[in-house]
C-alpha cells in the first residue's frame, strides 16, 4: 500500500484517498510551439523502472496537487513536495542520491 | 423562504454507539487567504473561534470552524443564522478576494456517539485514528467506504461527520452497520 504526506494539509494519505494526475514537471508548449513540441508535451510521457516524479491530488482530503518522488520497482517513496516548483527541492534530489546513486530522470539527476 | 429539511430528519440507529442525524447545520464554504487580517476577525466573531491551525476544528454547541485547505475555512453556524453570518462575511471582507457560499442544504451532519465511536470511524477511513494520533480537536477530511466524508471529536466518545447530502442515507446507513457490528478491540 502506497501512503504519501501531502504538504499541504500536512495528512499521510492512503493511496485511496488520492488521485494519481501523472508525470510531474512538463513543460507545457502551446500556441505558437513546434508541432513535435507539442507532440511531446502532450504523449511523450516516461515510465522508468525506478526513480519516478508524480503528480498526485489529495482528492478526498485538501483537494490540492502535490509532487512525489518514488521508485516506481519498490514503491519506496522519497518524499513530496509542493507542485509550485520547477524541479525537485535538493533535499528531494538528496534523498533519492542517498538511496539510489546515479539515478537520472529526464533532465534531473 | 421554502420549509428547510435535513437530510433524514433526525434519524437515530440506537445502541452501545449510537449513529444519529444531526439535523438542520448551518455551513459555509469560506475561501481566501487564511492569514487575511479580516478574515481572521470575522470567523471570530462568527463563531468564537480563531482560524484553526492546519487539520484542526473548534467548535461549540452549533458553532464552530474547521480547517478545510491551506486557502478554506468551513464556518458552522445555526442554521437560521446562515444568510445573516455569510451577510456579516461579505461587509467584513469587502474588496478582499474571498468567497463565502452557503453549503447547509447541500450537506448531511451526523453524530456518532457511544464507547467504542472511534472504531466505528476507523473500520471506514483510511486514517490514522490511534488514540495518540486523532484526538478532540483534530479534523480529517477522508472518505467513509466509498464517499468523500470529514469528521472530528467532540468529546472522547463523540464524532461529528459531515458528507453530500445526496450521498446522506448511505453515510447513515454505513456508520450505523459499523456500530451494530460492535467494536474490534484494537486501540
Amino acid at each position: 500500500m502506497l501512503t504519501l504526506h501531502c504538504p499541504n494539509c500536512g495528512v499521510h494519505a492512503d493511496e485511496t484517498d488520492l488521485h494519481a494526475e501523472g508525470e510531474a514537471h512538463l513543460k507545457r508548449f502551446g500556441p505558437d510551439s513546434s508541432d513535435d513540441d507539442f507532440h511531446d508535451y502532450m504523449f511523450q510521457r516516461q515510465n522508468p523502472k525506478g526513480v519516478h516524479f508524480e503528480r498526485w491530488k489529495h482528492v478526498y482530503g485538501c483537494g490540492k496537487y502535490f509532487l512525489a518522488a518514488r521508485c516506481t520497482a519498490t514503491l519506496e517513496v522519497f518524499g513530496t513536495y509542493s507542485a509550485q516548483t520547477h524541479e525537485p527541492p535538493q533535499a528531494i534530489k538528496d534523498a533519492i542520491s542517498a538511496k539510489r546513486p546515479g539515478w537520472s530522470w529526464g533532465d534531473f539527476s | 423562504m421554502s420549509n428547510a429539511v435535513s437530510t433524514l430528519q433526525g434519524k437515530v440507529a440506537a445502541g452501545e454507539v449510537t449513529v444519529r442525524e444531526g439535523g438542520l447545520r448551518g455551513m459555509i464554504t469560506f475561501r481566501g487567504d487564511l492569514s487575511n487580517a479580516k478574515l481572521k476577525s470575522v470567523c471570530k466573531s462568527l463563531t468564537g473561534f480563531g482560524v484553526p491551525e492546519m487539520g484542526k476544528a473548534a467548535s461549540n454547541g452549533d458553532k464552530g470552524v474547521a480547517w478545510m485547505s491551506p486557502d478554506e475555512l468551513l464556518i458552522l453556524v445555526p442554521h437560521a443564522e446562515t444568510n445573516a453570518a455569510i451577510a456579516a462575511i461579505e461587509k467584513a471582507m469587502k474588496g478582499q478576494h474571498f468567497l463565502a457560499k452557503n453549503v447547509s442544504d447541500a450537506r448531511t451532519h451526523l453524530t456518532v456517539q457511544g464507547l467504542f465511536s472511534r472504531e466505528v470511524i476507523a473500520k471506514l477511513a483510511p486514517a490514522d485514528l490511534h488514540p495518540d494520533s486523532f484526538k478532540v480537536g483534530d479534523f480529517r477530511r477522508t472518505r467513509l467506504g466509498q464517499i468523500a466524508a470529514a469528521f472530528w471529536m467532540t468529546d472522547d466518545e463523540t464524532f461529528e461527520v459531515i458528507c453530500f447530502r445526496s450521498v446522506g442515507q448511505y453515510a447513515f446507513d454505513l456508520l450505523a452497520a459499523s456500530a451494530k457490528a460492535g467494536p474490534v478491540g484494537h486501540f
